[in-house]
């Protein structure tokens, strides 16, 4: 039997309270433990100054706390192939990306497992909040204990492969008893404020950051029957069911996206939240990943379409090797393609795939886009 | 496992007789320099001991010497000091793309300052041409900064024959980083035409924290702080007396024994060398090896990546660099070999510094060897 001294894990650190958490649970529990900061954007700003170095700064003291090795590792070329590419072609195709999926699909799970593994790593770790259940060698993923972190959303195309390499230290934690633990150990990162949006962005205005990539091109705002409504600033800033930002005055009910004509370059409306337009029952999925192969050709399950959703009820009907028809057994609001569809068995996260096509009384919503 | 010390062009470890001569100082010694009294005076026996022997390893007087607190200090007091002080005579300003970043980023201070800059390129050997250096030099030359040995490659530049070149150009100033040559190379800045050069202490095995900067009588230089009268007003600050007295011991030491230091690395790189060659493992060293210090070589390892290298040197005990900067902890592309084989060549980022002195023995320089030959087989294959 070989003791933890003698298995290394690779703990992929943010300088987040989390990543830095997940680091010194595995320390208690005796690992060899090596402390990983990827750098994956270069955010350097006019003045030279990247926030990217306060970040690794944390990790650095956060290590040194733990007394364990630490590095960096670059893949800011990778994350600009596999994920900033993506992010931009979706946006392109009005479309709305989870750049946190192919991240971690890409980049977290995939270029830095290899790094980890060249280390001489027996197993990566990271903060997310999902857990990892081995049943004599077969490996699911489960979701999060404390419900409202649940991670397991962003992480639905992890391989069993990749699951049986990976330690998510969190996963039976919630979010309040992780800081406890920093605060106890005392660690500079127990009262750091959470990261919130898409990483890259960060704090900036997404709209100024985007528009640095991709022209934005000005086009009406128009009802699905043609009543022009105003003007938009570009198809690729707004997302389905969206209410903020549209400057539809008058009065009666506020105003929301219900969808997107990218060759008209318009902008559908709707008035109610309610509105029945916003609404669908079922969907396409592609690029579908099964974490354990589905034998059955159709199964009922629960779905999330958005992080941080209730459950509901669906019915999956296999189309091909990586693509579904979802039936919804209730009715949705705000389907939209480019977001992640992602199944659960109870607590056992099946996978997921990415939202295509929308359908309502069996027929492909085109206007949603 | 033993860890093992590859890394001396970074820092060096003290030398166990610059202790003993530095301790006496922090028990005993803690007077002002500057002050009228014994206390005071005893001090000032000590500083102007070190500073003598600190001028006279280059040849140079003791009033040439600004005791600054190290290279970076130095570096930016011979060009921003001289900058300033010499405008109205002229804004031009030489010096390389490889130069530490000391020189860089303060040439570049300066051109934000409105002083013009050029920049040398290198050959492929990482050698700097004395042809484009006079190319470069025009009426309003005041500066040329070139670096004495560099750094990640430890190739030696033609310092001679700079200085024999600028000889005849009056209003030029020739500075030199020397940081890496000092100690293993004869320096006499009267012979070699050098008008400043840097050194600094924890790189021949003295203290951190000091350094010196050698500045000819005649250069005329503006002080970039304010204060008292030390360092004849062009440092001031009071003087970190056990410093200059562990950096003196160091400097003994260095000059008493260079031949010896010289055959002695390059032994260490010879051995080191010709383990990786008989192991099969692929490699090409980066620059002209007949031209390099014999402390520094720069190995590049197809097929590998310097990330993993030095994470998996280290997670095996060896310690080494890639020589370049950092940003967040993730290493940036050589500057210095991008000038060498431009920025796309892959060697800018599958080089590793290897760079030895008093830490490494027959012993351990072989065990590291072997360490490095079974991390690259795995990482190429």
């Amino acid at each position: 039997m070989s003791s933890n001294k003698d298995i290394r894990v690779v703990v992929g650190m943010s300088g987040g309270v989390d990543s830095s958490v997940a680091a010194l649970l595995l320390k208690e529990q005796g690992y060899d433990v090596v402390g990983i900061f990827m750098k994956n954007w270069d955010d350097t700003d006019e003045n030279g100054v990247c926030t990217a170095t306060d970040d690794y700064d944390d990790v650095v003291r956060v290590c040194n706390q733990l007394d364990i090795p630490y590095f960096a590792v670059n893949f800011e070329k990778q994350y600009w192939d596999k994920v900033f590419t993506y992010f931009l072609d979706e946006y392109k195709a009005g479309r709305t990306p989870n750049p946190d999926v192919m991240c971690n699909k890409e980049i977290k799970f995939k270029a830095f497992l290899e790094h980890a593994t060249s280390l001489g790593a027996d197993y990566l770790a990271t903060g997310h909040y999902a857990q990892v259940r081995n049943t004599d060698g077969e490996y699911e993923m489960l979701r999060g204990v404390d419900d409202n972190k649940d991670q397991t959303y962003f992480l639905n195309q992890l391989t069993e492969d990749v699951l049986a390499k990976v330690m998510f230290p969190l996963g039976h934690m919630n979010k309040k008893e992780v800081r406890e633990i920093a605060m106890e150990h005392d660690l500079v990162t127990a009262t750091k404020k959470d990261s919130t949006g898409i990483c890259f962005i960060g704090e900036r205005n997404f709209k100024e950051f985007l528009s640095e990539y991709l022209p934005a091109q000005p086009g009406l705002m128009k009802t699905l029957t043609g009543v022009e409504k105003g003007k938009h600033d570009g198809l690729m800033y707004y997302t389905i069911g969206q209410r903020q930002g549209l400057g539809i005055g008058g009065s009666g009910d506020p105003w929301f996206v219900v969808g997107k004509n990218l060759e008209k370059n318009v902008l559908y409306v709707e008035q109610g939240f309610d509105n029945e337009k916003l609404y669908s029952d079922g969907l396409i999925a592609s690029d579908v990943n099964w974490i354990k192969n589905l034998r059955e050709n159709s199964i009922t399950c629960t779905a999330k379409f958005r992080y941080r959703q209730k459950d509901s009820a669906v019915t999956v009907h296999k189309l091909d090797d990586n693509q579904v028809h979802v039936e919804f057994h209730e009715k949705q609001r705000a389907i939209t393609p480019g977001q992640a569809v992602v199944f659960y068995d109870g607590e056992v996260c099946l996978g997921g795939g990415t939202i295509d096509e929308v359908i309502k009384d069996e027929t492909y919503l085109d206007y949603v886009g | 496992m033993k860890d093992i010390y590859m890394d001396h062009a970074a820092t060096t470890p003290m030398d166990k007789q610059v202790v003993s001569a530095m301790n006496p100082v922090f028990e005993d010694i803690f007077g002002n320099p500057s002050s009228v009294h014994s206390f005071g005076r005893k001090a000032r026996k000590y500083l102007d001991e070190a500073r003598r022997t600190m001028a006279k390893s280059i040849h140079a007087n003791e009033k040439e010497i600004i005791i600054t607190s190290g290279g970076t200090e130095a570096d930016n007091l011979a060009l921003i000091g001289t900058a300033i002080a010499n405008k109205d005579r002229g804004r031009h300003i030489i010096t390389t793309v490889q130069e530490h970043h000391a020189t860089l980023h303060t040439a570049e201070h300066l051109e934000k300052q409105g002083f013009q800059v050029t920049y040398l390129p290198v050959d492929e050997n990482g050698l700097i041409s004395v042809d484009d250096l006079k190319n470069a030099l025009t009426d309003e030359t005041i500066l040329v900064s070139i670096m004495y040995v560099n750094n990640e490659t430890g190739m030696i530049q033609p310092i001679q024959e700079i200085g024999n070149l600028l000889k005849d150009y009056q209003k030029t100033y020739f500075h030199t980083d020397a940081v890496q040559a000092y100690g293993l190379l004869d320096i006499d800045v009267r012979e070699n035409g050098i008008d400043m050069l840097t050194v600094s202490s924890h790189k021949i095995n003295g203290p951190k924290g000091i350094g010196f900067l050698y500045a000819a009588n005649d250069v005329k230089i503006d002080a970039l702080q304010f204060g008292g009268e030390q360092e004849r007003k062009r440092r001031p600050g009071t003087e970190n007396v056990a410093g200059a007295v562990g950096f003196q011991k160091a400097v003994e030491l260095v000059i008493n024994n260079k031949t010896e230091r010289n055959i002695s690395y390059q032994g260490f790189k010879d051995q080191f060398i010709s383990h990786l060659s008989n192991n099969g493992i692929n490699f090409t060293i980066n620059g002209d090896e007949k031209k390099a210090i014999a402390s520094i070589v720069n190995v590049s390892f197809p097929g590998t990546n310097v990330e993993s290298l030095l994470t998996n040197f280290d997670l095996d005990g060896i310690a080494a660099s890639s020589g370049s900067a950092c940003t967040a902890g993730s290493i940036e592309p050589s500057h210095v070999l991008s000038a060498m084989y431009g920025e796309n060549d892959e060697r800018t980022t599958n080089s590793i510094r290897f760079s030895f002195g008093i830490f490494n023995t027959t012993e351990n320089i072989e065990e590291a060897a072997k360490r490095v030959v079974k991390i690259v087989k795995r990482l190429s294959a």
